[in-house]
């Protein structure tokens, strides 16, 4: 599930459908299939950036954390990030 | 017509206007991104914006209209093979002299270099690999490379600036680097280190193109000047309300002549004395003239930032400056007075004149 900015950048898709057994994979997938949005979540080195939280289930998770067929991934701006 | 990038903490701001007059906005793009530089290859007429989101991280974007769509430059970034460092912020956006080639200045203090006008960008791996680095620290800003100061028709001879770790020199067109580093005085450090240290805070720096082995450089504390490339330093600082800054701009056509705003001091970032006046000299350093008609000077305690002084490199020169306050002044007369260009923007980080 995406929100603006990140859902402009995907084609204005808001909710997808992304293979992945970790939610790093999944990321990257996102990231393939729209170049638009690299960099955007992870840094160039595949860390989920400090002030994005992305939720597996409503768990949050890392770039690491297991993904089933099923889960649902949420990409949020934290409460942090702003100035 | 003129036409001003200014970066914001909110934004780029893209003004329009006659000289001596306040001039409009044109468009505003990454609202709600800081913008910490917006500039123009003249060459090419491509715009760029080094833009930040708090949340999505750093990255340059480039445009051919500046009141359009832009498109994300795949760079900067920093190579799988140096696992631990990612891009913080980029500073500065410079074009090179030979074709296509730009170069950008980020931080965590390193440069980059495009070979397809800023399309793609790779990272200068012998300025990264230089034996001192881990001796490097970061400046109140972080560790940043924030000047580039090319060579006008030599690509192969280059200066940077990085606070704080001086200043480096190259003639191979970046394959070596050396320092420049004597005649810097660091009054942060104790005196018998101050010989030996490579904590040199450079704030800002610029070649005189007519007279390319002259830099003048705002440093933490004074203003110097080389005339050998950047080998030697020699403190022009005399005359001035406070040797600290970190605007600094320079005329192109003539090579004594380069203008600072000073703040009070490291601890006191605002303009002197509750007025902002920007000090010009026209002996290359030898003495500075107050320019202060037409801006601000009872009560005025303005910041302006390291990017936030830029000049149109005309006859009369143009000059621009932008403050924290969201205040945007110009001079149409090489600073002997001064305009009001904008008021009530966010807090500005970088001007530069764009067409």
């Amino acid at each position: 599930m995406l929100r603006a900015p990140l859902k402009d950048r995907a084609d204005g898709q808001g909710q997808l459908d992304l293979p992945g057994d970790s939610l790093g994979e999944v990321l990257r997938e996102l990231e393939r299939r729209y170049p638009r949005l690299e960099g955007w979540v992870l840094d160039e080195h595949g860390t989920i950036r400090r002030h994005v939280n992305v939720f597996v289930n409503g768990e949050r998770g890392r770039a690491d954390t297991a993904v089933s067929a099923d889960a649902r991934v949420h990409v949020l701006p934290s409460i942090s990030g702003g100035s | 017509m003129t036409e001003l990038l200014v970066g914001s903490k909110k934004g780029l701001f893209v003004l329009r206007g006659e000289p001596g007059e306040s001039f409009d906005i044109a468009a505003r793009a990454f609202p709600g991104d800081v913008v910490e530089y917006g500039t123009r290859d003249p060459r090419t007429g491509r715009y760029f914006a080094s833009v930040t989101s708090g949340f999505y991280g750093p990255r340059l974007m480039y445009t051919d209209d500046p009141t359009g769509d832009w498109e994300q430059a795949k760079g900067p970034t920093f190579p799988e093979d140096i696992p631990d460092t990612s891009l913080d912020r980029i500073w500065i956006v410079q074009p090179g002299e030979a074709d296509g080639v730009l170069y950008a200045g980020v931080a965590p203090a390193a440069l980059f270099t495009s070979t397809d006008s800023g399309a793609t960008w790779e990272l200068n791996r012998s300025l990264w690999n230089v034996p001192t680095r881990p001796e490097w620290n970061p400046g109140a800003g972080g560790l940043a490379l924030h000047s580039i100061c090319p060579w006008p028709g030599d690509p192969q001879r280059l200066a940077v600036g990085i606070s704080a770790a001086g200043v480096w020199l190259s003639e191979d067109g970046g394959e070596t680097w050396r320092t420049g580093y004597k005649g810097l005085v660091p009054l942060y450090v104790p005196e018998d280190e101050q010989e030996n240290t490579h904590a040199l805070c450079v704030h800002n720096m610029h070649r005189a193109p007519q007279r390319p082995e002259r830099l003048f450089m705002q440093f933490h504390g004074s203003v110097y000047r080389s005339d050998d490339t950047g080998e030697t330093w020699s403190d022009i600082a005399s005359g001035l309300p406070s040797g600290f800054g970190f605007p600094l701009t320079i005329d192109p056509s003539d090579p004594d002549n380069a203008y600072v705003i000073p703040l009070t001091a490291d601890l006191d970032r605002v303009t002197p004395e509750g007025k902002v006046r920007v000090f010009e000299t026209r002996d290359a350093g030898g003495s500075w003239i107050a320019r202060g008609d037409g801006l601000p000077s009872d009560d005025a305690y303005l910041t302006i930032l390291r990017q936030a002084f830029g000049h149109d490199g005309g006859t009369p020169l143009g000059l621009f400056f932008g403050a924290t306050s969201g205040e945007v002044f110009g001079s149409a007369d090489a600073g002997a007075s001064w305009y009001s260009v904008h008021q009530h923007l966010a807090p500005v980080t970088s001007v530069r004149v764009s067409a």
